[in-house]
């Protein structure tokens, strides 16, 4: 059995005097597409947070590849694509190119160049997410879906084995959500690229994720969309804390 | 008209001067614009001026022969480290660091100038700036300012790119974002006290921020916004001081007006050549 890309043990993670998550166990298996669901405070971010090492948990141990987190110091394996992707500073003028570079930055280092084999990579990653036609335009001046996609190329050019993407689609329309789940599935089925995606999109996940948790607070389900498909109204209720319609955000 | 400045020396080394600020102010602004720290660099200019004030009183009093560019860039870089602790005790209010180091340097400034028995016309040629008050010494103290940050920028620019266009990613991806603050933020405090002998206190800012206020109108991509800011601080400084001196006004007058001047140019040209274009994505996005 190989081992879990994240692995969580008894999180407990308190903002003052209020719990965000309290008691998380969980793994993400390699090569999953995994699916996170819940309401909005519950938590999800900060879980996210508390993978990238930029929370530190109160309580519990957090393994990455296999190594605690403490050690771990490959975070270029880990891409992240926020959801400022929608709502970083569009006054920016950076170039596509320029600005899937910066995904490389750490990579590299302090005091190293940035070389022509990099480059190549740079120019790389833009041709994955098809967005070559574009790679000297201002990132700015782009649409909603566009931008999203360069974000994703800035993650990539770093060859991560973990990409997390926060609520990705939020802003991005509807035609754009489909071929944005295929890119999504190009990378995990080729490049076998583990997935952790969260969204508020229950429809769209329950087709495309392999595995499903459902966060709030505490882990409400954890397991395959078929088996979340068989929840009744009154369980998604309960987790949600008030009743649930399945919304899709397209404006 | 260039033929004083090349004939006198203390001409000659207000135009070598200016030539080099013409290139640091602009190359720090374009980082401190796009991290939204404007005001930042004014506060720091007004720290700087307690420095330079607390300089010209020790010589007075004290006849201690400390040079104010010296003594202003200390005070200018013990400011920019409170700023960042500053920044760090509020974290929720950052732009508070702003008022704090900026009444903080003016009443400092005041008390120096009143223990130093008031004004003078050599405190004025800070203010301002000046054609003719530039030294042999601090032309070569500003050449190595220049070197030094050119040098620090050229080897972190990546890392400043990075950090400046999304800090959660940055961070996120591993690099150590105080640690480039405070490499930054001492980076501008020595822009700034380098500046000052030509620009003048109160207008230092303007030239970290008016090229590249032009420059965004203009620029495809942050390294083209460097090249473009660099040329138009440079345009504003050689016009700035030849007319100063030609018409009997501080150059940090002159130098911020051609900066305006140019950036009423710089939005007049993208007005006129912006034609409304949709574009069209190949991959049918948009």
């Amino acid at each position: 059995m190989e081992e879990p890309v994240v692995s969580m043990k008894d999180i407990h993670y308190a903002y003052e005097t209020k719990n965000i998550l309290h008691d998380i166990h969980f793994d993400i298996p390699q090569g999953a597409f995994m699916g996170m669901l819940g309401p909005n405070g519950g938590g999800k971010t900060t879980l996210i947070k508390l993978i990238l090492g930029l929370l530190k948990p109160d309580h519990g141990s957090i393994h990455l590849f296999g190594q605690p987190i403490e050690k771990f110091r490959n975070w270029s394996k880990i891409g992240f694509v926020s959801q400022k992707a929608n709502t970083f500073n569009k006054g920016f003028p950076a170039t596509v190119y320029e600005v899937v570079s910066m995904g490389l930055t750490a990579k590299i280092g302090y005091l190293k160049l940035f070389t022509t084999k990099h480059k190549k990579k740079v120019l790389h990653a833009i041709d994955q997410v098809g967005m070559s036609h574009y790679a000297y335009e201002n990132v700015g001046s782009l649409s909603g879906g566009q931008q999203q996609r360069v974000f994703i190329a800035r993650s990539l050019v770093s060859d991560p084995e973990l990409l997390i993407l926060d609520e990705p689609t939020v802003g991005v329309d509807q035609e754009n959500v489909q071929k944005f789940y295929s890119l999504l599935h190009q990378l995990n089925d080729e490049h076998n690229i583990t997935l952790l995606l969260i969204t508020h999109d229950t429809g769209t996940m329950t087709e495309h994720a392999t595995d499903i948790v459902c966060l709030n607070t505490t882990l409400h389900f954890h397991g395959k969309p078929e088996e979340y498909k068989t929840l009744s109204n009154k369980d998604l209720s309960q987790f949600y804390g008030h009743p649930v319609n399945i919304v899709t955000h397209d404006h | 008209m260039l033929a004083d400045f090349l004939e006198y020396d203390f001409l000659r080394y207000t135009f070598l001067t200016g030539l080099l600020i013409g290139i640091i102010a602009p190359l720090l602004g374009t980082f401190i614009v796009v991290r939204r720290l404007s005001l930042i660099a004014d506060a720091l200019s007004h720290v700087t001026l307690a420095g330079i004030a607390f300089g010209l009183f020790m010589d007075k009093k004290f006849a201690l022969g400390l040079p104010p560019l010296y003594s202003g860039m200390g005070f200018s870089v013990l400011g920019s480290i409170f700023i960042e602790k500053l920044r760090g005790v509020y974290k929720a209010y950052q732009e508070l660091a702003i008022p704090i180091i900026l009444s903080g340097g003016v009443g400092l400034s005041v008390i120096f100038i009143a223990l130093a028995d008031g004004f003078n016309t050599e405190l004025f040629n800070y203010l301002f700036g000046s054609v003719s008050a530039v030294s042999q010494t601090d032309l070569y103290t500003i050449l190595g300012i220049s070197v030094i940050i050119i040098l620090v920028i050229g080897s972190f620019y990546k890392e400043l790119v990075t950090l400046s266009f999304d800090e959660e990613h940055a961070v996120a991806s591993g690099i150590h974002a105080k640690r480039i603050h405070l490499l930054f933020i001492v980076l501008t405090a020595l822009v700034i006290a380098a500046s000052i002998r030509v620009v003048g206190v109160l207008l230092v800012s303007a030239l970290m921020t008016l090229p590249v206020a032009a420059s965004m109108r203009i620029a495809r991509g942050f390294k083209q916004m460097i090249i473009f800011s660099i040329v138009f601080g440079e345009l504003a400084v050689i016009i700035g001081l030849i007319t100063g001196y030609y018409f009997s006004i501080p150059p940090g007058g002159t130098i911020v007006v051609v900066s305006i001047i140019i950036l009423l140019l710089a939005i007049g040209i993208k007005r006129f050549s912006h034609t409304p274009r949709k574009r069209r994505d190949p991959h049918g996005t948009e």
